[in-house]
């Protein structure tokens, strides 16, 4: 799917986001993530009724709507974490720099590395912060001691992490604060430096401090990746992202510009949950 | 990656092998029962060995009729169940309800080791230290009887009945029990009238197993119990257990493929019969339960 | 557990800040518990009772000598020194055969089984094993192993019937160890792109280990004092040599002191009450062993 060599984190990371923000969003930019009349089912539930939406690189896009509306599940088709739940169906299209992610060919593998995920809860493996990071490029057969501590390293920066943890780096992930492990997870989801990021209400559990943190880190994380971030809380939506998707029982009721479907949404349905009278 | 999807689909092969393993097992066991049983049943019919009420096989006018075997084993493992289900219901109860935590911590680990120790023991303990000791009460009770290896075998397999009830019990929601509370029931209504009766299929699947299991016991009735196929219920009296004939047997210098030698896979087969009837009802009971 | 008792509705309002008193039950209550207090201090007393026996009739017997003699047809120069290598062969073969068998099929049913009929059969299969009596194990491994396979007498028979008894419990203890081994951790390695294979070795097995190891644990020390099984396949009791490879005769502690109880003189009776002295303390320190690594591990665990 990349050309670029794995391993390698990308070297403009110190130059600002503020760069890719300026660039206006222009017709001409191909999507990253298509999909096209996807539905969903656990069963012979459809939890998912044909949801179309393109997602663009370089950008945040926010997925909001009450609980249960299929948010989480569509955010899981994205890297096909929902293969692992026993009878799940699923048709229509989902193209990640055009290769249709459901064809018989893929490798989940190779698609779950260019696709990383932030859960809702953080979950650091029982281990080390190092053993945590480096868990991903292991598994991609990469043994080199010193390029694991670069990653590492690299990893823990770009999280916004580094400063507190660079000289307790082998000792166990279980030791630090909410908020530190899941800049953490973040981290390690960098580590086998993938191109889209996706995070399932990644500062759900989190106080607001620590929330912060990771709305700051996810500006800062803009400009190299695609972000698709589900969340439950509007603000958080309206201060992170640049597009905005509303789903209400499984269907995508209205999707556009960020600021323009909070001030003024096409739908009434958008406008009652937005404006708190459901959900 | 052609090389990694082998890899997965070989240690799926191997695990798909371990986790079917058990189905050979049993396969290997319906077998190596049936064919000798098979053998026995020629020469055996199968109502002489379900209704005559004798069994001399190693004599000269050779018996068949299992029953007293049966009846040993059922009047051994009735003691035992007399002993077991009820002391281990009020155990189980006082330990999930009544019981202290730090009490708890201390009986628990001590229950269990009445379930470890070795079946061996058990046996050298009825025959040499209970039997003696019932002895002394009732003066006529011959070395070998039923009732010391019945009460021996019971105190064995209470912690079982003890653990498996706790479990039933403890899977009882809280929010049922809180609501008898707010109904004003005192805590031993609570415990007969909402925690045992919606417990009531866990429980039972519990009495089963300890059932199957009291069948099944081998050296404690072996050593304690006797040799003797008595026909009979009367728990003084020395008796021969179904699982003790077959180390009897075992133990002798029967020669391979005579009739007398063929018995212990018939007895085997039997055996086998009734405990997977019971441990596949106390499985099924279980099962249900625990979906409903 | 216990229920939170409101405070009387006639508790006047001055004891607004005095802590809720504890409800008083009614006097069946209290009878119930010391029902259930003397049915525990039966066990314990048979417990102790059982224990006392043991070591009275059999303390006076233990020595280095009677570790380190072959049986003999006197009572006083007999030892445990065959029986006692053969239970340890024995339990070192058991354990080679049935750990990673039992491990893989707990794997194979918590991480890979799909939900079919196939799989509840193997449910429904397992439950039944691990309530089979360990006789029929024993006849089972009598026709297989050494009759069919021709395995004779030997320790790999008697091994192979143990690891056929244990088994099931290997697996149900491994099983709940891999289930308490939270979700979340699966899909954080599947997320980073870890095959399912990986994610299991690297992050599930680590975590499970602990309590695989207690629950084998329990099964070998169930295994190691196991009588019946090796009765029918015909593990000798009389043996004064050590086995010398896998195809060796042997006996093992149960069985010595079976046949040492089986024996009319009081002599052979002290001899078996030693033997089993030797067996409990074994079977005691793999069961404190098994305890002392569930406890350090439930501390660590959040």
């Amino acid at each position: 799917m990349s050309a670029e060599p794995a391993f390698q984190i990308k070297t403009d990371m110190n130059t600002s986001f503020r760069a890719a923000d300026n660039a206006e969003p222009t017709a001409a930019v191909e999507p990253k993530i298509k999909v096209e009349n996807l539905n969903f089912f656990y069963g012979n539930h459809q939890a998912l009724y044909n949801i179309s939406l393109n997602l663009l690189p370089q950008r945040v896009t926010a997925l909001i709507g009450p609980s249960g509306c299929g948010k989480s599940t569509f955010l899981r088709t994205l890297n096909r974490m929902n293969d692992i739940i026993p009878g799940v169906r699923l048709n229509g299209e989902i193209r990640i720099d055009g290769n249709d992610i459901y064809a018989p060919n893929t490798d989940v593998v190779t698609l779950r590395k260019e696709v990383g995920m932030v859960f809702q809860k953080s979950n650091p493996f029982p281990k080390t912060i190092f053993e945590n990071i480096a868990f991903g490029p292991r598994v991609y057969g990469l043994k080199d001691r010193t390029k694991l501590e670069e990653i590492v390293e690299k990893s823990l920066v770009r999280a916004d992490l580094w400063k507190e943890v660079k000289d307790r780096l082998h000792t166990s992930a279980l030791d630090l604060s909410g908020g530190q492990q899941q800049r953490l997870c973040i981290a390690r989801a960098l580590a086998v430096d993938p191109e889209i990021l996706l995070m399932d209400e990644p500062a759900s559990a989190l106080d607001p401090r620590s929330t912060a943190k990771i709305e700051d880190l996810i500006g800062e994380l803009r400009s190299h990746y695609t972000i698709v971030i589900v969340t439950h809380n509007m603000q958080q939506a309206a201060r992170v992202s640049d597009y905005t998707a509303f789903f209400y029982e499984g269907s995508l009721v209205e999707f556009g510009d960020t600021r323009e479907i909070f001030t003024k949404p096409r739908e009434r349905q958008t406008e009652d949950y937005i404006t708190g009278r459901f959900g | 990656m052609q090389r990694r999807k082998l890899a997965e689909s070989i240690i799926y092969c191997l695990l798909f092998l371990c986790g079917s393993l058990s189905i050979f097992v049993t396969t290997g066991i319906v077998i190596a029962l049936g064919i000798e049983a098979l053998g026995f049943f020629e020469h055996v019919s199968l109502w002489e060995f379900l209704f005559d009420t004798e069994w001399t096989p190693l004599f000269s006018i050779k018996r068949f009729g299992i029953a007293p075997l049966v009846a040993g084993t059922l009047l051994t493992s009735a003691i035992a169940l007399i002993i077991a289900l009820p002391l281990g219901l009020l155990v189980a109860v006082y330990l999930g309800e009544f019981a202290s935590e730090p009490l708890r911590r201390v009986l628990r680990p001590i229950l269990e080791l009445l379930a470890g120790i070795p079946t061996i023991v058990y046996g050298y303990f009825a025959l040499l230290f209970v039997t003696p000791l019932l002895q002394t009460l009732f003066p006529e009770l011959p070395g070998f009887n039923a009732l010391s290896p019945g009460l021996v075998m019971g105190f064995m397999i209470l912690p079982m009945v003890a653990s498996l009830s706790e479990d039933a019990l403890y899977s009882v929601p809280q929010g049922l029990k809180e609501a008898a509370y707010a109904m004003g029931c005192t805590r031993l209504q609570m415990v007969f009238k909402v925690l045992i009766p919606s417990a009531l299929g866990g429980i039972t699947a519990a009495f089963i197993l300890a059932m199957s299991r009291a069948v099944g016991e081998t050296m404690i009735v072996a050593i304690a119990a006797g040799q003797q196929p008595n026909l009979t219920l009367d728990p003084t009296s020395p008796v021969e257990t179904m699982t003790a004939y077959i180390v009897q047997i075992s133990l002798g210098d029967t020669p391979h493929g005579t009739l007398e030698y063929r018995t212990i896979f018939a007895v085997g087969l039997m055996l086998f019969l009734i405990t997977l009837l019971l441990n596949s009802v106390s499985f099924m009971i279980r099962n249900r339960y625990r979906n409903a | 557990m216990q229920p939170a008792q409101a405070a009387p509705m006639y508790a006047d309002s001055s004891s607004e800040a005095a802590p809720i008193e504890r409800a008083k039950w009614p006097i069946s209550d209290l009878i119930f518990q010391v029902c259930a207090l003397l049915a525990i201090l039966l066990a314990l007393s048979v417990i102790i009772a059982l224990l006392f026996d043991i070591f009275s009739d059999g303390f006076h017997r233990l020595s280095w000598d009677f570790l380190t003699s072959f049986p003999s047809r006197f009572a006083a120069k007999a030892g445990i020194y065959s029986a006692l290598v053969g239970s340890f062969c024995l339990m070192l073969l058991t354990i080679v055969f049935s750990l990673p068998l039992g491990v893989g099929a707990a794997i194979y049913l918590e991480e890979y089984a799909p939900k079919n009929r196939w799989t509840a059969l193997l449910e429904l299969n397992l439950a039944n094993l691990a309530g089979v009596p360990s006789i029929i194990y024993g006849i089972l491994a009598l026709q297989i192993f050494v009759r069919w396979l021709d395995f004779d007498r030997s320790l790999l028979s008697g091994a192979l019937a143990l690891t056929l008894l244990i088994l099931p419990v290997i697996i149900i203890a491994s099983r709940e160890a891999i289930r308490t081994v939270p979700r979340t951790l699966r899909e954080a390695s599947l997320a980073l792109g870890a095959t399912q294979w990986q994610t299991i070795w690297t992050q599930v097995l680590p975590v499970a280990l602990p309590g695989i190891m207690t629950g084998c644990i329990l099964a070998f020390s169930r295994a190691i004092g196991e009588t019946a099984p090796l009765i029918t396949i015909g593990a000798l009791t009389y043996v004064a040599f050590l086995p010398d490879g896998l195809f060796s005769s042997f006996t093992a502690l149960p069985i010595q002191a079976y046949n040492w109880v089986s024996r009319p003189q009081e002599a052979f009776h002290a001899n078996a009450a030693a033997a089993m002295v030797v067996l409990l303390i074994i079977l005691l320190s793999m069961n404190a062993f098994a305890i002392l690594l569930r406890v350090k591990y439930q501390k660590r665990t959040r």
